[in-house]
């Protein structure tokens, strides 16, 4: 009997680490399939990030560099630069992207660089406990912002796809999520898309995934993927937000 | 090709072309941006990679990337930027990655001044950055000097797969001296495919790549440590480099001083020839490692009365000499700093100071 259904070959065989109803496995499947599907495999070097994903790597079978929290669009930028010929992505959270790397994926994404970000937001810091980050929706509890994220004091939240799409500089930017089903389908075209664009030299790419936290959340993994549908997805919509002509 | 005069800055820029590094990360900052300015011409023309990155901070990790995939690859800056740059050269430490930094060191702390200083000797040969880790340390005295350790640097940086730092103070970037270029550095870096991220594609053999620094294991990360230690020890044993001045007469006082102190010392110890008054030197060319037994040999000479630290700063290496020395003969610092040089009379009556028989 033929398989119509198997694992990619860029996923390992490893269980991963994440919590139930976290959302990374389901992304970390679709960016394999795509790097299956694009032959890419054998060119590909993942940065992963720090935060949950930071032991990424262990997921995937391909060549990989571990960052520091919010460096990994430089690392990607000096990776492209000196050898273009590979397919280069970085793997990162709200709490690296949003706040400590913000210079640099404002720069990369400025400058152009030739690699694509896949940016998991789930509006909370996740591997340190669930604190505060730049995404938290107001009035959000965290372990940080115990009565709510209080946005007289500490700002709204920062919506990543549609600041950096106001930049310039010609690039894919797209937010999505693998909430459900039919959510997965448009994902995985969106990351299809995002790796064709760089592997044609023709910009900076980015998908934001809308995300869960279960357990920083203090949900069962239906009641957060519920939760980010009813509070996130009005606030953090999806959709494409700039494309590159 | 003959002696040309050129600018120190532009100089370490046309070495690093010549030992093959054709790839340049940098952020401008005074006194090296010369340096920057020169390789934005130059590097295109090489068809190599030029790129001003946002920050220090963003530069230490377009190193780390393009480190990472096997490429040469090096940086120039100075004293506030190399603080910047410190996150990621511990990174770069423990990644065990081959990337070359130079640092134009200007006065500190804060934002101190842009005049010549040796104030980031601790910075440079103690860490800068967090955890256990050494960059292996070479230290200029002229622009010459500069070049010929820039092409030492890239396969140093090579055979250890560790950064290598050269602390050059900002008269070594500044000053205009005739400079002689050898021939270009024919070796590549080898066994990258070892370790680099450079594909699996470009690699014969078919297992992926890992360049990481995470290890949470307490028992793999000591075991890390101690391979980095061996490494570090390694380096002890086999690049300790220095040069000595005067050190077969019967000097009475040795001093240690390196980069732009060394030169008016040299002169001082000419004067005091002159004089009847013999005093010898030596010149760690590595900060790290250091020449620790040369100078404590030297140090336990019969007649020698003092030991002491010439230094652009407030008294850093002199806590080198110290350990070094180990009581054998009394050590004694003088410095400046802000930019200010002792003259070499000021050096003069200095040594002799220290030297009580008459």
């Amino acid at each position: 009997m033929a398989k119509t259904y198997q694992k990619p070959e860029a996923l390992s065989d490893q269980p991963t680490h994440y919590c139930p109803g976290c959302t990374h496995g389901i992304i970390h499947r679709l960016v394999a399939e795509v790097i299956d599907e694009l032959g890419i495999r054998g060119q590909a070097v993942g940065i992963a990030p720090v935060g949950c994903a930071v032991l990424a790597y262990n997921y995937f079978t391909f060549d990989f560099q571990e960052a520091a929290h919010g460096r990994a669009p430089a690392m990607a930028t000096g990776i492209k630069r000196v050898r273009p010929d590979l397919i280069v992505f970085t793997y990162q959270g709200d709490g690296d992207l949003a706040s400590i790397g913000m210079g640099e994926i404002i720069h990369a994404a400025n400058r152009g660089e030739k690699f694509t970000t896949i940016f998991v937001n789930n509006t909370v810091y996740g591997m340190t406990g669930g604190q505060m980050a730049p995404t938290t929706l107001p009035g959000q509890r965290t372990t940080t912002s115990p009565g709510g994220r209080n946005v007289q004091d500490v700002g709204m939240p920062i919506k990543i796809a549609e600041l950096l799409s106001a930049l310039q500089t010609p690039a894919y930017i797209t937010r999505q999520t693998v909430l459900k089903p039919k959510y997965i389908v448009r994902a995985k075209k969106a990351v299809k898309k995002a790796f064709q664009y760089q592997m044609d030299g023709r910009c900076f790419s980015l998908v934001e995934f809308v995300s869960t936290c279960p357990t920083n959340w203090g949900k069962t993994p239906v009641e957060a993927i519920q939760w980010a549908e009813e509070n996130m997805l009005p606030y953090y919509p999806l959709g494409e937000f700039k494309l590159p002509d | 090709m003959g002696k040309i005069l050129m600018k120190g800055n532009e100089a370490i820029g046309e070495a690093a072309i010549r030992a093959g590094c054709l790839n340049y990360f940098a952020y401008p900052i005074t006194p090296q941006s010369e340096v920057a300015e020169y390789l934005s011409r130059r590097m295109p023309e090489e068809g190599g990679v030029f790129l001003q990155g946002e920050s220090e901070v963003a530069v230490g990790y377009m190193l780390f990337g393009a480190a990472g995939c096997g490429e040469r690859v090096f940086t120039t800056s100075s004293s506030p930027g190399i603080s910047l740059m410190s996150e990621a050269i511990s990174y770069i430490a423990s990644a065990e990655l081959p990337v070359v930094f130079v640092n134009i060191v200007r006065g500190g702390p804060g934002l101190g001044g842009i005049l010549p200083s040796q104030a980031d000797y601790f910075q440079a040969t103690k860490g800068g950055g967090h955890g256990d880790y050494h960059l292996l340390v070479m230290a200029p005295a002229s622009v010459q000097e500069a070049v010929e350790m820039v092409m030492t640097a890239f396969p140093l940086a090579e055979k250890y797969r560790n950064p290598v730092m050269i602390l050059g103070d900002g008269l070594i970037g500044q000053m205009m001296e005739p400079v002689e270029f050898s021939d270009r550095l024919t070796s590549k870096p080898t066994n990258k495919d070892d370790w680099a991220t450079n594909g699996m594609d470009t690699r014969k053999r078919k297992d992926r790549n890992l360049v990481k620094t995470l290890f949470l294991d307490a028992g793999q990360l000591e075991e890390h440590n101690l391979a980095l230690k061996a490494k570090y020890d390694r380096m002890k044993q086999e690049e300790v480099r220095y040069e000595t001045y005067n050190i077969d007469s019967d000097y009475r006082a040795l001093i240690v001083s390196y980069g732009t102190m060394s030169r008016v010392c040299k002169t001082a110890i000419d004067n005091m020839k002159a004089e009847g008054f013999e005093a010898a030197m030596i010149r760690p060319q590595t900060l790290f490692p250091f020449p620790v037994l040369p100078i404590r040999q030297a140090a336990s000479k019969d007649g020698c009365e003092a030991v002491i630290s010439f230094e652009l700063s407030m008294g850093q290496m002199v806590e080198d000499v110290e350990r070094s020395v180990q009581g054998k003969c009394p050590v004694y610092w003088h410095g400046k700093a802000g930019g200010e040089i002792p003259t070499p009379e000021e050096v003069v009556d200095t040594v002799k100071s220290f030297v009580k028989t008459k």
